[in-house]
C-alpha cells in the first residue's frame, strides 16, 4: 500500500534552502544568521520526517509514502523519473540523518565559533544533508546514485575544508578518488541490472519494479551484487577501499561525527538492505559481504588498539563497526544490520562529538599522549563519552549491546561459526581500545601542555546539549530491539520486516533469518559480553593498573607494534602498486613516449608542419616519403587498435 | 513550415560581420558584435520554442536550386539532432564575444569580431545544410576564420599550431571532397541525375568495396575533427595557442562537427559499412577515453590539460554513437552539448586566469581560493560538471552512453567506465594544485576576483549545467524521433547484412551438400 505524501519534498526543500541561503547570503547575513539558519533547516526537515513517520505508523505494515518529483532521464524505452519513497527502511534512515544531523549542526555552531568560514561550512553541511536525504529517499537506483556521489562530494569538500594545508587538500581528494573507484563498481552494478532487464524488454531502475522483476535479475544477481558491494566498500570504508577514512579525520570534528561516522559511511549498509532481494538471490555474494565485513571489523580493531590520535582511534573503530553491520546484512539479518547502523549513529556520533569537545578544550590537541586526567575538567564530556563507550563496548543495557548481539546471534544462527568467533574476538578488542581511549584521555595524571592547560574549559552549552541528547539515545536507543519475549521484543525488527524480510515469490533465494533471539542465544550473549568485559579488564590492567607495562609490551613486540602502528603498511603498498605505476604510465609512457615520442614525432617528421618561425619549410621537399610513412603508420595504429578490440571481445 | 528562419540564422552573423567593420571605436565594435550575435541566439531559442518535438524529419526546411547543372541545391533543415547544437553555437559565440571584449582581446578587436561572426556563419551553415556540397562549402568556410583566430590572436607557438591544425584538417577534408564527388557521380549512374542532396543520396546503393572507401573518406575527415585517437595531436597545440574565444568555439562546437558528421553523413549514408567498422571505432573510442585522461594528467599546462580532457570526453561521444542504440546515441548527442557547456566554461575560466597572470602553468598557481573565492567556487562547479557528477549535466550523457554501450558491448563499457575515475583524478589533482594549499607566489595573493562581466559570461553556463543535469527531458524528448529515424536506417542495414550472411551460409551449406552428393 502506498500513499501520496507531497510533504516528503519538504524534507529535501529545507536543506536546499539552507544551501542557497548560506551560499549566497551567508557572508552578508553574518555569523548569527548562519548559525541559526544552518541547523534550523535540518530541524525543520526532522520535523517533517517525524510527521511522515507518524503517518507511516498509522498505515499497515509494509506501506510506504511516496512523492513523485519530475521526469528525469529517458532514451528509447529506458526511463527513470525522480521520486521519493518513505517506507520503514527509509524512515529509519531519514530520522537518523535529520535527527542526529540536526544535533550535529547545532553542535557545529559552537565548534566553528572561531572559524571565519562559517558560511562555507554550513553551505557544505546543508548540502551534505540534502545529498544524504536524496540517497535514502530515492525510489530508484539511479537517483540513489545522485545522493551517493553527492555525499562523496560533500565529504571531499569538508575533509579539505581547511584547504590551505596541502595535506588536508590531498586527503580530501584521496577520499573522493577512492570513493570513485568504488563507484565504478556501483555504476557497473547499475548497468548490469539495467542490461539484464533490457534483455527482457524491461526498462527500469525503480526499486519496486526491480523487486517485481527479480526473477529476470537472477542470472546476473551475483555479479551485480558484488559490483554494488564494491561500491559499498568505498563509501562504507571496508577492505579494500577503507584507506580514505582514517585520513578523512583532518576535517572539522562535527563533520567526522556526521559524515564519517553516523550517516554517510553507513550508506553501503543501507544500499544492501534496500536491495535485499537482489542479495538474497546471490548467496555467494552475501558470503563475501559477511566475510569482508567481519574481517574488516577485526582488522581495523587491531589497528585501533595502538593509535595515539584520538580521532584516528575512532576512525578505525568506525571502520570496524561498519564491518559488523556488513556481517549482519551479509548473513541475511538485514534489520539487525540496520539496527546497529542506527545505534552506531547515536554512540559513534556522540564519541566524535565528545572527542571534538576534548580537542576544542585543548585548542586542537589530538594526541592522547598529551591528554590525561581530563574527567574533572570536562565533566559533561567525560560522562557522555563514558556512556558512548559503554554503548560501543556492548555492555547492557546500553544501545550497542542489543544491536551487536543481534548481529552475532544471526551470524552464529546462520552457521557462520568462524565469522561469529571473529566477531566475538573483535568485541573484546573494541572494548579494549575504547577503554584505553577513556583511560588515556580522562584518567591518570594530566600530560597536557601547560600552555593549553591554562585555557582548559568545558565546552559551551550549544555543544554539550547535543552531547547529552545523544547520550540519552545511546542509553535507550537499543530498547526498540529487545530480545524476543522480553517486554515488546524486537519491535525494530518487526517494523522493518515487511521491507527486508519479505519473501520473494517464485525466486530461488537464501532463507531470510528471523532475528528473534531465543534461549540458546542467551549463552551466545554471555560469551560476547564476557569478551567485552575481558577487553575492559585488559585496558584497565594495562593503562590504569600498570601504566608502564604498555611500553614494555610494545618494546617486546616491536615488530607487531610497528606493523599495527604503521597500519599494516597498506597505504605504502597501494602507493607502490597503484599510484606510482599509474603516474608512470601517464607521464612517461603515454605523454612522453607515445604522444610526443611516436605520434607527434611522425607528424613533425612528415615535414608538413613547419617549425616555429617558418624556417623549416625546406623540410617539405623531403616530406613526400615521410607523408606516406605517416599515413602507413596511422593505418598500423588503427589495426593495432582493432586487434585490441578483437582480443577484448 | 517555410519561412527564412534558417537562412536568417546563418546569414545574420555574416551581415553582422560586415556591420562590425563599419563601426568606429573599439567599444562600439564590441557592443555591435555582441548585439549581432544575440540575434541568431534569439532566433535559435525561438525555433526551439516552435520546434515540433514529435517530428523526426527536417523542420523549417528551405530548398532552392543553386547550381542546377550539377544538382547542387541550397537545402537547409533542422532536426532534433542539429537543433541543440545550433543553440549551443549561438550561445557560445555570444558568450565568447562578451568575454573577449572584457580585456582578453586588445589587438584588432574589429577583425576579431569579424572572424568570430564569420565563423558562426560557417558553423551554423554546416549544421543546417542538407545538401552535401553546401555542407562542404560551410565546412571549409569555418576553417578559415579559425585558422586566422589562432594565427593572429594566439600565443606561444601559434604558427606551428595553425599549420598543424590546417594540415590535419585539410588532409581529411580533401579525402572527404573526393568521396562526396564520387558519391554524386554514383548517384547520376543510378538515379539518372547528379545530386548532392542528402535524402537522394540515401537511395544510392553501392557495392560494398566502394562503400567502404567512401565511408573511409568521410570517416577520416570527421575522425580528425573529433579528434579520435591517434589523429588527435593537432588539438592540444591548437587549443593551447588559440585565444580564449577561439578555444571556446573550437572545443565547444568545432569538435562536434566531427561527431555530428558521423551522425549526419557517414553513418546514414553507409550504414552497412558503419556496422562493420563499429568494433574499430568502439576500440578507438575507449582507447581515446583512457588515453586522453592519462595524458591529460601529465600536462603541466592548464589549457593543454583541458584539451586532452576533450580527447577523453569526445571518446565517450564516439562510443555512444557506435553503440547504435537509442540510449547510446541520445547520450552521445547529449554529451556533445555537455562538452560544449562544460569545456567551453573551462576554457573561459582558464582564459580569465591567463588575463590576470599571463601563464597557463599549473605550478605558477596554488592557493587561489584565498584570493579569488568566487572564481574558485565557479571553477569547482564547472569541474564537477566536467567529471560527470550526478545531478549535473555531464552525468546524464555519460550514463546514457555507458548504458547504450553496455547493451551493445559489455567489455567496451567496462573499459570506458574507468574514464570516470581518471577524469576525476586529473581534474581534482589540478584543482588542488591551483586553488588549494598555501599561496606560494606572492603575486597570486592580490589577484582580482571575477568581474561582473565575467560572472555574466559564466552564469548562463552554470545554469545550463544544473538544468541539463536535473531536467534533461525537454532536450532528450526532442532528440528522440530524429535519433530513432537514424537508427531505423542502421537497423535496416543490419537486417540486410544478416540476410546476406544467412544466404551466404546457406549457399556454402548447399555447396557442401552437393559436394557430398557428387
Amino acid at each position: 500500500m502506498t500513499q501520496n505524501f507531497p510533504a516528503l519534498a519538504l524534507i529535501l526543500l529545507f536543506p536546499a534552502i539552507g544551501v542557497l541561503f548560506n551560499l549566497f547570503y551567508g557572508g552578508r547575513a553574518g555569523r548569527g544568521a548562519v548559525n541559526f539558519a544552518g541547523p534550523a533547516v535540518i530541524v525543520l526537515a526532522f520535523a517533517v520526517a517525524v510527521s511522515a513517520f507518524v503517518a507511516l505508523l498509522r498505515m499497515p505494515p509494509g506501506a510506504a509514502l511516496t512523492c513523485p518529483l519530475w521526469p528525469w532521464i529517458a532514451a528509447g524505452p529506458f526511463r527513470v523519473d525522480l521520486g521519493l519513497r518513505f517506507d520503514a527502511l527509509s524512515a529509519v534512515m531519514t530520522l537518523v540523518v535529520t535527527g542526529v544531523g540536526a544535533l550535529i549542526h547545532i553542535y557545529s555552531a559552537g565548534y566553528m565559533a572561531e572559524d571565519d568560514d562559517y558560511a562555507r561550512y554550513f553551505t557544505y553541511l546543508n548540502l551534505f544533508a540534502l545529498s544524504m536525504l536524496v540517497l535514502v529517499l530515492a525510489d530508484n537506483l539511479l537517483q540513489m546514485f545522485i545522493g551517493w556521489e553527492g555525499v562523496g562530494l560533500c565529504s571531499y569538500l569538508l575533509i579539505a575544508f581547511w584547504f590551505d594545508n596541502p595535506q588536508y587538500a590531498y586527503n580530501g581528494r584521496k577520499a573522493f578518488i577512492v570513493n570513485r573507484i568504488g563507484d565504478l563498481g556501483f555504476l557497473l552494478g547499475i548497468l548490469t541490472l539495467a542490461g539484464a532487464l533490457a534483455r527482457h524488454n524491461v526498462w527500469t531502475l525503480d526499486f519496486v519494479a526491480l523487486r517485481e522483476h527479480a526473477a529476470l535479475l537472477a542470472p546476473v544477481a551475483t555479479l551485480a551484487a558484488l559490483l554494488l558491494f564494491f561500491g559499498a566498500t568505498g563509501k562504507s570504508a571496508q577492505i579494500p577501499l577503507y584507506v580514505w577514512l582514517p585520513d578523512a579525520m583532518v576535517g572539522p570534528t562535527p563533520v567526522s561525527a556526521l559524515i564519517h561516522a553516523a550517516t554517510m559511511v553507513t550508506a553501503g549498509v543501507y544500499m544492501i538492505a534496500r536491495l535485499n532481494f537482489l542479495y538474497l538471490m546471490a548467496p555467494e555474494a552475501m558470503e563475501v559481504v559477511a566475510t569482508v565485513g567481519v574481517v574488516t571489523a577485526f582488522f581495523a580493531a587491531t589497528i585501533a588498539i595502538v593509535q595515539a590520535d584520538i580521532k584516528r582511534v575512532l576512525a578505525y573503530s568506525t571502520i570496524s563497526q561498519i564491518g559488523y553491520m556488513m556481517l549482519g546484512v551479509g548473513v541475511g539479518a538485514f534489520s539487525a544490520g540496520v539496527f546497529h547502523l542506527m545505534t552506531h549513529a547515536f554512540f559513534k556520533g556522540l564519541l566524535f562529538l565528545c572527542s571534538g569537545s576534548v580537542i576544542h578544550a585543548l585548542h586542537g590537541e589530538q594526541d592522547m599522549n598529551k591528554m590525561g586526567g581530563l574527567r574533572r575538567k570536562l565533566p559533561i564530556t567525560f560522562a557522555t563519552m563514558l556512556i558512548a563507550t559503554l554503548a560501543i563496548s556492548a555492555i547492557p543495557p546500553f544501545a550497542g549491546f542489543f544491536s551487536k548481539d543481534q548481529i552475532l546471534d544471526a551470524a552464529f544462527g546462520s552457521g557462520h561459526v568462524w565469522l561469529w568467533l571473529l566477531g566475538v574476538v573483535t568485541a573484546g578488542l573494541t572494548s579494549f581500545y575504547m577503554f584505553r581511549l577513556i583511560f588515556m584521555t580522562f584518567y591518570g595524571d594530566s600530560r597536557v601542555e601547560p600552555e593549553r592547560e591554562r585555557h582548559l574549559h568545558e565546552s559551551p552549552r550549544v555543544m554539550t546539549a547535543p552531547l547529552i541528547a545523544l547520550a540519552v539515545l545511546s542509553v535507550v536507543g537499543g530498547l526498540v530491539g529487545l530480545p524476543k519475549g522480553l517486554f515488546w521484543g524486537n519491535a525494530f525488527g518487526r517494523f522493518l520486516a515487511p521491507i527486508v524480510n519479505h519473501p520473494l515469490a517464485g525466486v530461488a533465494a537464501a532463507p531470510v533469518l528471523e532475528v528473534e533471539a531465543g534461549a540458546a542465544s542467551v549463552l551466545l550473549g554471555v560469551v560476547s559480553l564476557s569478551a567485552a568485559l575481558l577487553g575492559i579488564l585488559m585496558a584497565w590492567l594495562l593503562y590504569r593498573r600498570n601504566p608502564g607495562l604498555t611500553d614494555r609490551l610494545a618494546a617486546r613486540l616491536a615488530a607487531l607494534h610497528g606493523l599495527l602502528w604503521r597500519k599494516y603498511y597498506i597505504d605504502e603498498i597501494y602507493d607502490v602498486l597503484v599510484s606510482r605505476p599509474l603516474f608512470w604510465i601517464s607521464a612517461v609512457l603515454l605523454n612522453r613516449g607515445v604522444d610526443r615520442g611516436v605520434i607527434d614525432a611522425m607528424v613533425d617528421g612528415t615535414g608538413l608542419t613547419v617549425e616555429e618561425g617558418g624556417e623549416a619549410v625546406s623540410k617539405a621537399e623531403s616530406g613526400n616519403v615521410q607523408l606516406y610513412a605517416f599515413v602507413y603508420l596511422l593505418g598500423a595504429l588503427a589495426i593495432v587498435a582493432y586487434y585490441v578490440y578483437r582480443v577484448m571481445r | 513550415m517555410g519561412g527564412f528562419w534558417l537562412t536568417g540564422l546563418i546569414f545574420v552573423p555574416a551581415l553582422g560581420a560586415l556591420g562590425v567593420l563599419l563601426q568606429g571605436d573599439d567599444d562600439s565594435v564590441w557592443r555591435s558584435a555582441f548585439i549581432y550575435s544575440l540575434i541568431p541566439l534569439a532566433i535559435s531559442l525561438y525555433l526551439f520554442a516552435i520546434f515540433d518535438p514529435a517530428q523526426a524529419s527536417y523542420q523549417f526546411v528551405e530548398r532552392y536550386a543553386w547550381i542546377p547543372e550539377f544538382g547542387i541545391s541550397y537545402h537547409l533543415g533542422m532536426d532534433g539532432i542539429s537543433l541543440f547544437l545550433v543553440i549551443l553555437t549561438t550561445l557560445l559565440i555570444s558568450l565568447s564575444i562578451l568575454y573577449s571584449g572584457g580585456g582578453d582581446i586588445e589587438m584588432r578587436p574589429r577583425e576579431f569580431c569579424f572572424m568570430m561572426l564569420v565563423l558562426e556563419t560557417g558553423l551554423l551553415g554546416a549544421l543546417l545544410a542538407v545538401d552535401l556540397f553546401l555542407f562542404y562549402v560551410f565546412w571549409e568556410v569555418m576553417l578559415v576564420p579559425m585558422y586566422l583566430l589562432i594565427g593572429i590572436w594566439g600565443h606561444g607557438r601559434k604558427i606551428y599550431a595553425t599549420f598543424k591544425f590546417v594540415l590535419f584538417t585539410m588532409l581529411g577534408s580533401l579525402l572527404m571532397l573526393v568521396a562526396i564527388l564520387y558519391l554524386a557521380g554514383a548517384a547520376r549512374a543510378q538515379l539518372g541525375h547528379l545530386t548532392f542532396d542528402l535524402p537522394d543520396l540515401y537511395r544510392v546503393s553501392l557495392p560494398p568495396t566502394e562503400s567502404r572507401w567512401l565511408f573511409a573518406g568521410f570517416a577520416l575527415a570527421f575522425a580528425i575533427k573529433v579528434p579520435m585517437w591517434p589523429v588527435h595531436t593537432w588539438l592540444p597545440d591548437a587549443h593551447t595557442e588559440a585565444p580564449t574565444g577561439g578555444s571556446v568555439m573550437l572545443a565547444g562546437i568545432m569538435l562536434k562537427m566531427g561527431t555530428y558528421g558521423f551522425v549526419r553523413f557517414a553513418i546514414p549514408l553507409f550504414p552497412a559499412v558503419a556496422i562493420e567498422a563499429a568494433p574499430l571505432f568502439l576500440a578507438l573510442a575507449v582507447i581515446g577515453i583512457v588515453y586522453g585522461a592519462l595524458v591529460a594528467m601529465a600536462q603541466p599546462n592548464l589549457k593543454r590539460l583541458v584539451a586532452y580532457s576533450s580527447v577523453s570526453h569526445l571518446g565517450f561521444v564516439m562510443l555512444g554513437i557506435f553503440a547504435f542504440d537509442p540510449q547510446g546515441l541520445q547520450g552521445a548527442i547529449y554529451q556533445m552539448l555537455n562538452h560544449g557547456v562544460s569545456t567551453g566554461a573551462l576554457f573561459l575560466l582558464v582564459g580569465m586566469i591567463y588575463v590576470r597572470r599571463h601563464t597557463f602553468d599549473i605550478s605558477e598557481f596554488g592557493g587561489l581560493w584565498k584570493s579569488v573565492p568566487i572564481y574558485a567556487a565557479v571553477f569547482m562547479v564547472v569541474m564537477l560538471s566536467s567529471i560527470g557528477l550526478p545531478g549535473l549535466n555531464g552525468f546524464v550523457g555519460e550514463f546514457l552512453i555507458l548504458l547504450g554501450t553496455f547493451l551493445h558491448s559489455e567489455r567496451a563499457a567496462w573499459i570506458a567506465v574507468t574514464g570516470v575515475v581518471l577524469g576525476a583524478l586529473y581534474m581534482m589533482w589540478t584543482y588542488e594544485r591551483v586553488m588549494w594549499g598555501p599561496i606560494t607566489k606572492s603575486i597570486n595573493a592580490t589577484l582580482k576576483d571575477m568581474t561582473a562581466r565575467e560572472i555574466a559570461v559564466i552564469a548562463p553556463l552554470i545554469a545550463l549545467m544544473l538544468f541539463m543535469g536535473l531536467y534533461p527531458r525537454p532536450l532528450l524528448d526532442r532528440m528522440e524521433p530524429s535519433v530513432d529515424l537514424l537508427l531505423n536506417r542502421v537497423a535496416a542495414a543490419q537486417v540486410r547484412l544478416d540476410r546476406q550472411q544467412i544466404s551466404t551460409v546457406a549457399a556454402l551449406d548447399l555447396q557442401a551438400r552437393s559436394g557430398r552428393i557428387q
